[in-house]
């Protein structure tokens, strides 16, 4: 136990420590003029143009609007791939009739659909969040599908010899069954809904995250591309630990 | 006594697209109440099709099954079927196992449950109500399910292989404890099993098929002078033998 924690604490303090190096080296490496700090920024100027950024209240609005739509795009995809797997469970003909379109669309580049989504939907956050939908959902279909499937077909047939009808089936054995698989999808998921929605920003917005980084680039402001990608690192680890958190909570109340 | 079950000339195909298999085939023969039968056939010959049909899993072909309640009255009898492995479910606790026919059906009554916890203390498992099926050893998994089983109050039983997943030493405990337990509550089972010492020392009855598609090759009553005793003490019955080896030429014999 004790030994655990130990080795615990030591990659803890190597993962900050390799952090801190990197910062170092970084900020170091611009001042000694090493690499040229408008290209590559520094470290300082990064926190000046955060300070620039909070000053004109601009940053909690780029960060709230991508957050929200990688959230909503991210609890669209859930509820659509969770109903659609349940459909195709329940009609084996369906999932037949269905596949091969699951497939094209699955393996389809979802960035080429952004600028049909723009003709369409105009530029705004239905555009931006059906992009975000679109790069995670068929994916998330079918893995969602398999795991269904792969449920064992003689715990099928026990809830039969009780007496249950299909509904049954599928609330005490399939849906239980698939937990795991539904939360390891639901982290894939969340960090593709927010690719999909930075390439909606990129394309189709005023505002967000994507959007500074395309109006970044297009100024040669590049301290406010490199911010806006070292928020978005700190956005994507928000998510991947909240899931975390919820995935613990999960099997926790399972076991108990 | 009258039987009640008789199965007269039950068929059953599989069909598939490079035409069908026939499972089985004209099987007939009736189940007294109370009656312990083994089903005994070379493997894959059909056995849990014929299983299947008897619990109205799978609707025969041809043939009939006719219903003779003791009580005269005409319904199917309450069907419980065990299944090759206990399929307790990890993410429910024991208790939440036990009870699952009865979520089903809906009929979580006072009754019931007060009928559950008593199996539950009977067997040995109610201290172990609150863990996870895991933590439970191979014998007790079986009891569980046998509970999960009962809880419907079935009028017969059907096992299909019951024990067939358990190592060798834990089947002869766990195969005669369940099989003491259901005599003990008086209801009518069939086994299948591929075990024939197995079918000696646990039934009254043992039903020898043929290989695919399944007919019944021979029925051979079991009277051991032993019967009183556990199906372990059985397998020292002086007559042991001679059914192994009838069952054994039973079975090995071409037709």
């Amino acid at each position: 136990m004790k030994k655990h924690r130990l080795r615990h604490r030591q990659i803890a303090s190597c993962r900050i420590l390799i952090f801190l190096f990197f910062l170092i080296l970084w900020e170091v490496s611009a001042d000694l003029g090493w690499i040229d700090s408008f290209f590559f920024s520094s470290p300082s100027r990064v926190t000046g143009q955060i300070a620039a950024l909070l000053s004109d209240r601009s940053l909690f609005l780029h960060v709230g609007i991508t957050l929200f739509e990688t959230i909503l795009s991210f609890l669209l995809v859930f509820l659509i791939s969770l109903l659609s797997a349940t459909l195709l469970w329940y009609s084996t003909k369906l999932s037949e009739v269905l596949e091969p379109y699951l497939v094209i669309l699955n393996s389809l580049p979802k960035s080429a659909l952004a600028p049909l989504f723009i003709v369409w939907l105009g530029t705004g956050t239905t555009t931006i969040i059906m992009a975000g939908i679109s790069v995670a959902l068929f994916g998330s279909i079918i893995s969602f599908y398999t795991g269904f499937k792969q449920c064992d077909p003689e715990k099928l047939t026990l809830i039969y010899t009780l007496g249950g009808k299909k509904r049954d089936a599928f609330c005490k054995v399939v849906l239980p069954g698939s937990v795991p698989i539904l939360i390891s999808t639901t982290k894939v998921n969340i960090g593709l809904a927010l690719v999909g929605v930075i390439i909606g920003e990129f394309l189709a917005a005023r505002r967000g995250l994507g959007y500074l980084i395309i109006y970044g680039s297009q100024v040669f402001k590049l301290d406010l591309v490199i911010t806006s990608i070292l928020i978005l690192c700190l956005i994507a680890m928000g998510f991947y630990k909240s899931i975390h958190v919820v995935e613990h909570h999960i099997k926790k109340r399972i076991k108990t | 006594m009258q039987n009640l079950l008789e199965l007269k000339d039950i068929g059953y195909s599989y069909h598939s697209l490079h035409g069908e298999t026939k499972a089985i085939d004209n099987i007939s023969f009736g189940v007294k109440e109370g009656e312990f039968v083994a089903i005994v056939g070379p493997s894959g010959c059909g056995k849990s099709t014929l299983l299947s049909i008897i619990a109205g899993l799978l609707e025969p072909e041809s043939g009939t099954i006719t219903v003779n309640n003791p009580d005269g009255s005409l319904h199917y009898p309450r069907v419980g079927y065990m299944l090759q492995r206990d399929h307790l479910f990890e993410w429910r606790s024991v208790y939440k196992n036990v009870i699952l026919g009865l979520e089903i059906n809906h009929t979580l009554t006072e009754e019931r449950l007060e009928y559950v916890n008593r199996l539950l203390k009977d067997y040995d498992l109610y201290k172990f109500k609150d863990k996870r099926p895991s933590e439970l050893s191979g014998g007790m998994k079986q009891r569980a399910a046998l509970i999960r089983t009962l809880a419907l109050d079935p009028q017969l039983l059907l096992l299909d292989e019951p024990f067939s997943a358990l190592d060798y030493q834990t089947r002869l405990m766990v195969s005669a404890d369940i099989c003491s337990l259901i005599r003990a509550t008086q209801k009518t089972m069939i086994i299948i099993t591929h075990d024939l010492a197995e079918a000696i020392s646990l039934s009254d009855r043992v039903i020898v098929l043929s290989g695919r598609p399944a007919r019944v090759k021979c029925e051979v009553p079991i009277k051991l002078t032993l019967k009183d005793a556990s199906p372990l003490a059985a397998r020292n019955a002086p007559e042991f033998n001679s059914y192994f080896n009838q069952l054994w030429e039973e079975l090995t014999s071409e037709d």
